[in-house]
């Protein structure tokens, strides 16, 4: 997929319920797979890479929209954890 | 951040968040989705 597309045009949305499994999701896609198990393992894809509980991606989609299919989970998730995980990985700080 | 035109990867969790609420967001920002799915790692 990534290889179909120009770099800058994909963005990589992620979904993932703590910090721990958002950073590996984030790694991977960007830097290679850090447990250099699967597929990926050794593969910078350097891709964007968001969790959809960031604030920015938020500010995105219409406000309705995020209510209906997101907003109920951010109560359970620690979505402060989350977002510093994804952004430390963004910004090369992992 | 603008997700107008671009293409976007859904990775969603099945504990989390899943694939089909983060492409209908994605899709209402302008983006297009070209890979959506959600793990499950029970």
């Amino acid at each position: 997929m990534a290889e179909r597309f120009q770099r800058d045009e994909l963005v990589v949305l992620l979904g993932t319920p703590n910090a721990e499994s958002s950073r590996l999701y984030a790694l991977t896609v960007k830097e290679g797979d850090p447990s250099w198990a699967g597929a990926l393992a050794g593969t910078q894809l350097g891709l964007d890479v968001y969790h959809i509980t960031e604030p920015e991606v938020k500010a995105a989609i219409p406000s309705a929209i995020y209510e209906e299919h997101v907003a109920l989970m951010t109560m359970v998730l620690d979505v402060d954890d989350i977002v510093t995980a994804v952004r430390g990985v963004r910004n090369g700080q992992s | 951040m603008n997700m107008q035109g671009k293409k976007v990867i859904a990775l969603g969790e099945r504990d989390g968040i899943q694939g089909t609420a983060l492409a209908e967001c994605a899709k209402s920002a302008g983006a297009d989705v070209v890979l959506e799915m959600t793990h499950c790692f029970v």
